[in-house]
Parts: C-alpha cells; structure tokens; sequence
C-alpha cells in the first residue's frame, strides 16, 4: 500500500471525514480515511445531541450560518439513500420570563438574516401545550422552527462510511497520525500502524486536528476541547414531541431535552473547557448541572428511569468559527474546529471541500460507479409480526433475540460483524444495531455478544474488546489464574 | 403474507425460572393444558448461574446450590410432560391473553391461552441507573452478568475487583472471585448498612478478609479503555460525597451490586397496572394483575430474597390460574386496598380480592430502615386487626406476614394499611 500515491488522504473517521470520503467517492480517485481508533465515529461524532438545527442561530455572515442553512435541506435526501432515521420534528427555544421574549425576537431576526425558512414565534401558551403538553407551566413564548430535525450521529456516519467504502475508499482503523511529512511531489503520513502517501491531506481530526495542522508546520489555531454530559431516559417515559432548547448562553446553546429518533428522552449537554483531549468522563457536577437544567423545561423529568450517562468533546476553536480551508501548505486542508451546528452543516461541509480538492489540483472524473443507496439488514424490531415470519425462514438467525430491550436478533448482530467496515468490537456491535442500547445496557447480551464476535471473526474471546486494544472484556479462562492471586499488584 | 402458526394452552407461563417452573406444576396439576416460554437455552433462570449452596432450606429442609433446586423443578416438571419452548421471546401479551413469540423453528408465533402467568424475573440496575461518574471503560459489569461468564461461559471479566453495593449476588461474587484467584479489594455500599443476608455477609466476606466499606460511595471510575481503578469517597445522609474522604482503589473491574428490577416491559405493553414501589405488578391475594386472567410470581412481582419464597410464590399463581381458566372460584371486582404506612417499602399484595378470600391471606414486605424489636401491624378504618412481632425489620430480608381473615368480625370492609412500629410500652399496654 505505502507504494501507492492516494490522491486524498483523510484524518478522522467522523461525521467530517466520512461525509467527505462519501463525497469524494463520486469521482475516480483513490482516498483513504486513517482513524487511530479501532472504528468509525468514535469521537465527537458519537457523543452530541443528534440534533440538525434549522439555523437561526448562528451569527450571520459566519461559516457556521452559512454551511448550518445549506446543510439542513440535504438531510433527507442523504438520509433516505444512506438508510439512517431522520425526522423532522421541530425544534423549540423556550422563553420562561418576559424579558427572554427578546431573545427570541432576536434569534428570529438572525433566521431570517440567515434565510431559514418557517420560524415561527408563539406566544399562545394554550397551543404551545397543545404542541407539548409536558413543557414547564412558566413557558412564556417560543421559538418554533418547524426544519430543525433529529438524526442518530453514529447511524449517519457509519453509513456515511460504509456508503464511501463500498464506492470504493479505504479505511485503516488503529492507525494514529503520529507524523506528517510534506516532499516535493507527496505528503508522507506516518501513522502508529503504516504509512500512507498522498498529494492531498483532509484533516477532520476533530479535537486533535491543531495537532494534526502543526506537523505541517501550521499552528494558527488551537482547539480546546469542551466537554458536554447527557443523561439518556428510558422510551416513552415522558410524552415528548420537539427538541427543546432554553434562552442560550454565550458559550452553548444551553441545556436541551428532546426525543431521540429511538423515543428515549436525552437531557443535556452542559458546556465546560477541559484540557485532556481524551476526558470523556461523567462528573457528579455536570449530572446535577444538565438534570437542574433540564427540569427548566420539563419540570417531571423521571431521572429514576436514566440507562445511560455518556460525555462528549466540542472542537472548540480560538477563534470560535469553523475552519474550513486550503492552507499555505499546498495540499493541506484544514477542516477544524467543527462545533456546533457541526453535524447539521457536515454535509455541506464535506460539498465544499469538493471544490478545494479541485482547487488543490487534483482532477476531478465522475465515478460511473457511484452507488449512492447503502443497503441495510431489515431490522426486526420494526417489522410487523408477518414480516418477521417470513424473514425468520429465510434466515432462522432471525428467531433468536439476542438483546431483549431493544429486540435485536442474532441475524443482524451477525450482520453488522460481516458488513462492510464491519463491527469489530462489542461498541461496533452496538452502534449497528442498538443491541446492549437498552434499559439493561448490556446486561443480558454481553456475553452473547463477546461470542458472536468471537465465532465470527475466529479470534480468541480473550481478544474481544470494547473499543478497541487496551479495552479487552474478558481477562482469562476460570482455573487459569487460581494460584497466582494478587502476585504483581 | 401466511397467518401466523397460532397454538392454544389453558395455562400460558412466560418464564422457566423458578417462578414460572413452580407455576406450571401447580397449574398441571390442578387439570390445566399448560406451555412454558422461556427465552434461554435451559430451564432454571438465573438459578444454574447461582452454583454457590443455601437453596431449598425452607421447601427442602436441605441445602441446595441453585442448579440442584432448579433441577428438582425441571425434573417435576418434565414427570408431569409439562411442555417448554426454549430459546423462545415474547414480544407481546395482549388484555385478551394473546402472546406473541419468536424463536428459530416456530418463526413468530400465537399462543392462545385461557390465563397468563408473568414470570420473567428481573434485570440488574446498572452504573448508569445510579448515575456512577467517571469513564466509560471495559471492566465494569453488573455482579449477575459477570456471575453468569465465571460460572456458566467459564470466563474471568478481571483479576483485581471493587465491588460497588453489598447486594447479596455481589457478596457471593466476591467469595466466587477470590476461590477463582481474583483479588478482591473491597465491598463499597452507599447506605449505614449491608443489603445483602447476613449470612452472606459473614460467609462471603468477613471469612475471607474483604473489607465492607459502608457509607461510601464510588466517585469516579477510572482508566478511558479498561478500569484503571476507582475512587470512593464517604457519604453525607444524603448520600452525597464528603469532600476530602476520597480514596483511590486500584483495580481493573468494577461489580455493581446495587439493586434488581423487575422486569416488565411486557407488562407495560399491555397496559397492566405497575406499583411504582415495587416495579411490579398490582396484584390480588389470587396474584391476578389488574387485567383478568392475568398472574404475576417471582421477582417480575416484587424482588425476592429467597429462591424458596419464589417458588412458594410461583406455585400459588399457577394455582390460581388453573382455578380462573376453570372458572371454580368467581372473582369478583371489589377489592380492598393495602397500603404501605411507616417503615414500609412496598408490601404485595395490593389488593385483597373478597372473593378469594380464604382464612388467610400471606403479605410480603420490606422495611425501609434497619429497626429491632418491631409489629408489624394492619390497621383497617384506624383500628388494628393483626400484629405480628418481629426481633428485626431489615431491608434486605423480606416479612411474611400470614393474616387470619375473620370475615364474621369485620362488618364493613374498608381499606388496609401496614405499618412497622416499635415495640414500645405504650404499644403493648394498648395491646
């Protein structure tokens, strides 16, 4: 491979780096994605809200606004080709006082600077409950933008990727960009595992991607990591309709509580600068932060039926904006500090760096092949009860449910182990088919899983890991390690 | 599209736990076509995962490790040609006793059945539920899953163990452990007390050494890949960490012992009345959830403390079952209510159903709080009319209460309340 010169080498396998591969898919070109962790989606990407915004509230004038407004239209077209849940459920900014009527009044004006269509201010407090009955008594008027949708984060770029790779990208899982040197004619990427030759560099490598930008001697920006926790609900434990956001802050858009497209209830995400890049820690503090936030909203909030706490990271960049450019190094493009409204606006992105790899030079020569429909398992917690008959004598995998909360067959865990970029981790089993998502999170299908990974990739259980080396499950066989207690600690 | 294969049981029992098991010898016995459902590959529940011995003292008057209880059932049950579907999943019940089921031979699958027994036990409460701060590594399991790959999959999740909880799967585990060569630093338990048995607690750690470390909490998991270790930190009375009490534990697993949920999503689906204090089913003193024809035992009722109260359990709703598909006793709607009063938990069953009414009518409840020297007393419109003594009232062990009901005594029939109150002088003079 180390012979071959890649026309377009991506940094990060998140929604970033995968939106562009899918797009640079469309031409005849040879690009690889490079991703230090052992699967796509594995940073930020993984961890948000899920939530692609109409676009009111962005600054006008900022790549933000820009790529937020020209990104939320392309969702149903990607999403419907790619398999992957998108709704359009609306999305509210919720006034609690009168003086907060301004800031809608505001935010209203920046849509409609910002060409958002449909915004909608209300101030009928009868029909704001009719739209949401479970909202706060003290709801004063909202914001409604009738575009703003949700997607699964992870769900969008794994098909993003699969979608790039079977059009014909390659990724290399387990391969950290520890150095890049740029030559005459190529740049020479030397990851933890290989070492790649390409004309262009993409670096969508989220928080890390100042580091990335400095081993080409560009250090014009810092990311600074900004943590935000969540609390998921178990389904249905609240009647909830729209995404609902507070008055936003300087720094965040404030602590959210909305559906997810699954009907779990998510409540977060708080907003604080940390230093460690890898910080995906949950804090006491950031809990009792997001659940008094999101009791401003929904005052019932049942936190008794949370299954799950996760953290993620914001690419916060200096300068606060998306970086979205060719640099002085010719070929080097950064694609950096991607925050919110990045997921709404990462397809558009990734049309944009379309025409800077023109720019770079690189020629540009319709893939005949391009195949833009993913084809995706039936999944059988959505089938009707005919349906799921009739698949489970085609395929008798079918018959067996693996995960019980979340109803997912043996069938389509075996299916997303063989698929392409297939899971190769218990994590990668459950960002495909949502098994271990549940209210038992695992607690009744790990062990199922740890064995169907480790029949169908032929490798010892010992090796079967969470997320990748250093996260293996399971430490021994019993008997092996009578006798030798404690020796080394 | 083809009709769904449809087969129709008098007695249909979702779960082959003890729970169930029991239920369906009962309902055998007493004449009725019954079906067993269960979504493992074996009969038993959890119980084969459970090798460690105490079961069976109460039913057998001899202990038994799990599998050899269980066993006993199966072995009844397979005398009595009591038929099981294995490796088979409900996905749904309806009010008209309509299951849903799915497994590799029989595809999806109609079962229609004159009644309904709910047995499908109950799921632990994860890190999640508690909200348990710190990474998201490999290395933290709940105690029954990391039981079920020691002692069923022959697997070890880890070599150096914290234990957050002193439920009593997290008690054995941590003998479990030590036997298999793990080394485990200690029990954490959030409350003033253990909630596991007491003879677990003797049995399982204080022979072995392992510290329990009450009033304490974990604060924060380490390691981003695998456990590295954890920090815990001593409690206020509001369960909040004292700052300033934080200790660091190395280790690279963390058991969570903290607590079962029953487990009724079906139940839900089908719109049965749940108390929210036990997680479970409202109940009869006939086990009948509020939809008729539909009975609930184990710990999909309410969260056991033996195996044995389990089985007693499961037995009288197969029992009852059998009675409401022979349609021997009418049930009628009138109920009264029982409700929980001071130092009570929950207390099952909610309802006395005055049709059923035999002589007596058995309770189970928990306390709240530890409390020594105790009645636990019935009170109907303020006036009492039964009071049991009890030498200690303990969260973790469960009260049986057998009430006398003199029906010719009491003239009108108002609601029940239960309340655990100290034996006091003024209580005994008023006796």
């Amino acid at each position: 491979m180390s012979e071959d010169i890649f026309d377009c080498c991506i940094i990060g396998a998140g929604v970033i780096g995968c939106a562009i591969a899918r797009c640079l898919a469309k031409y005849r070109l040879k690009v690889i994605v490079l991703e230090k962790a052992a699967d796509v989606c594995s940073g930020t990407s993984k961890a948000n809200s899920g939530i692609i915004h109409a676009g009111y509230a962005a600054k006008p004038g900022t790549l933000k606004a820009k790529f937020n407004a020209l990104g939320n239209p392309l969702f149903d077209q990607v999403c419907q080709e790619l398999k992957v849940p998108f709704e359009r459920i609306g999305t509210f900014v919720v006034a609690v006082t009168e003086e907060s009527i301004k800031t809608l009044e505001e935010l209203y004006q920046r849509g409609e600077k910002n060409k958002i269509p449909d915004l909608e201010i209300v101030r009928d407090r009868k029909r704001i409950k009719k739209m949401e009955p479970s909202l706060t008594d003290k709801v004063t008027g909202i914001l409604f933008a009738p575009t703003g949708g949700i997607v699964s984060p992870y769900d969008l770029t794994i098909g993003l990727a699969e979608n790039a790779n079977v059009n014909g990208v390659q990724f290399l899982f387990n391969s950290e960009v520890v150095d890049i040197e740029v030559k005459e004619n190529y740049k020479k990427v030397i990851t933890s595992s290989n070492e790649i030759k390409a004309n262009t560099i993409i670096n969508a490598a989220g928080v890390h991607a100042d580091n990335i930008s400095r081993m080409v001697g560009l250090d014009y920006f810092t990311i600074t990591p900004r943590k935000g926790e969540y609390i998921l609900l178990d389904k249905k434990c609240i009647e909830l309709n729209h995404v609902l956001f507070p008055i936003p802050t300087p720094i965040s858009k404030g602590i959210v509580v909305s559906p997810t497209y699954e009907k779990h209830i998510f409540l977060g995400p708080n907003a604080q600068n940390i230093d460690d890049k890898d910080d995906l820690s949950i804090t006491t503090e950031g809990l009792i932060e997001i659940i008094q936030g999101g009791r401003k909203l929904i005052p019932d909030l049942p936190i008794n039926q949370a299954i799950v706490t996760y953290a993620g990271l914001r690419a916060v960049a200096n300068t606060n904006e998306f970086i979205i450019e060719p640099t002085k190094v010719g070929g080097f493009v950064n694609v950096a500090g991607i925050q919110s409204p990045g997921l709404s606006a990462s397809l558009a992105i990734a049309e944009y760096i379309v025409d800077i790899v023109k720019e770079c030079g690189i020629e540009l020569n319709p893939n005949p092949n391009f195949n833009p429909i993913r084809k995706v398992p039936p999944r059988f917690a959505i089938l009707t009860d005919e349906e799921r008959s009739k698949l489970i004598l085609k395929n008798p995998d079918y018959g067996t449910i693996i995960c019980r909360c979340e109803h997912i067959t043996k069938a389509e865990a075996k299916a997303a182990i063989h698929r392409p970029l297939g899971a190769t981790t218990l994590d990668g089993v459950k960002f495909r088919t949502r098994a271990q998502m549940g209210r038992c999170h695992g607690g009744f299908c790990t062990n199922r899983i740890i064995d169907i990974l480790s029949e169908e990739l032929n490798v010892p259980v010992e090796q079967i890991s969470k997320k990748g080396p250093k996260s293996e499950l399971i430490i021994a066989k019993t008997k092996e390690l009578r006798g030798a207690a404690t020796e080394g600690n | 599209m083809p009709p769904l294969k449809e087969i129709n049981v008098d007695v249909a029992i979702i779960g082959g736990g003890p729970a169930g098991l029991a239920a369906a010898i009962a309902a055998k016995e007493k004449g009725a076509e019954v079906l067993i459902i269960e979504r493992d590959f074996e009969l038993g529940g959890i119980l084969p995962q459970c090798i460690h011995n105490g079961f069976g003292l109460h039913i057998f008057k001899e202990e038994l490790t799990g599998p050899e209880f269980a066993q006993r059932y199966i072995n009844q049950a397979q005398k009595l040609k009591i038929p099981a579907k294995l490796n088979t999943m409900v996905t749904s019940i309806s009010p008209e006793k309509e299951i849903i089921a799915v497994n590799q031979k029989d595809g999806n699958l109609k079962i229609k059945a004159g009644a309904i027994v709910l047995a499908m036990g109950c799921r632990e409460r994860t890190r999640h539920n508690i909200l348990v701060p710190g990474h998201r590594p490999a290395g933290i399991y709940p105690a029954g899953l990391a039981q079920r790959l020691v002692n069923i999959e022959g697997y070890m999740p880890g070599k150096r163990f914290v234990i957050l909880g002193s439920g009593d799967i997290g008690l054995i585990m941590a003998r479990r452990l030590t036997w298999e060569g793990a080394k485990v630093e200690a029990v954490v338990e959030i409350l003033p007390y253990p909630s596991g048995l007491i003879r677990n607690q003797v049995q399982c750690l204080k022979d072995f050494g392992i510290p329990l470390i009450l009033e304490h909490t974990v604060t924060k998991i380490h390691g981003a890949q695998r456990v590295e270790g954890v920090t815990i930190a001593k409690v206020d009375e509001n369960w909040r960490p004292i700052p300033g009490t934080e200790r660091f534990f190395k280790c690279d697993t963390l058991l969570l012992s903290v607590g079962l949920i029953p487990e009724n999503e079906l139940s839900r689906a089908a719109n049965i009345e749940i108390d929210p204090r036990t997680r479970g089913p409202m109940v009869t003193n006939s086990l009948e959830t509020s939809i008729p024809g539909i009975f609930a035992c184990g710990n999909v009722l309410q969260v056991h403390d033996l195996v044995d109260n389990v089985a007693l359990e499961g037995s009288r709703a197969g029992e009852m079952a059998s009675i409401y598909v022979f349609k021997s006793i009418k049930m009628k709607k009138e109920k009264i209510q029982c409700t929980p009063g001071e130092n009570i938990g929950y207390i099952v069953p909610q309802f006395i159903s005055l049709d059923a009414f035999s002589d007596k009518i058995t309770f189970f409840m928990r306390a709240q709080t530890p409390q020594r020297e105790v009645y636990v007393e019935f009170t109907m419109g303020g006036e009492r009319i039964h009071r049991k003594f009890s030498k200690f009232a303990i969260p973790s062990e469960m009260i049986k209460v057998v009430m006398p009901i003199l029906k010719d005594k009491i003239k009108e029939f108002s609601d029940i309340t239960v309340s655990i109150v100290p034996k006091t002088k003024e209580a005994e003079s008023n006796a």
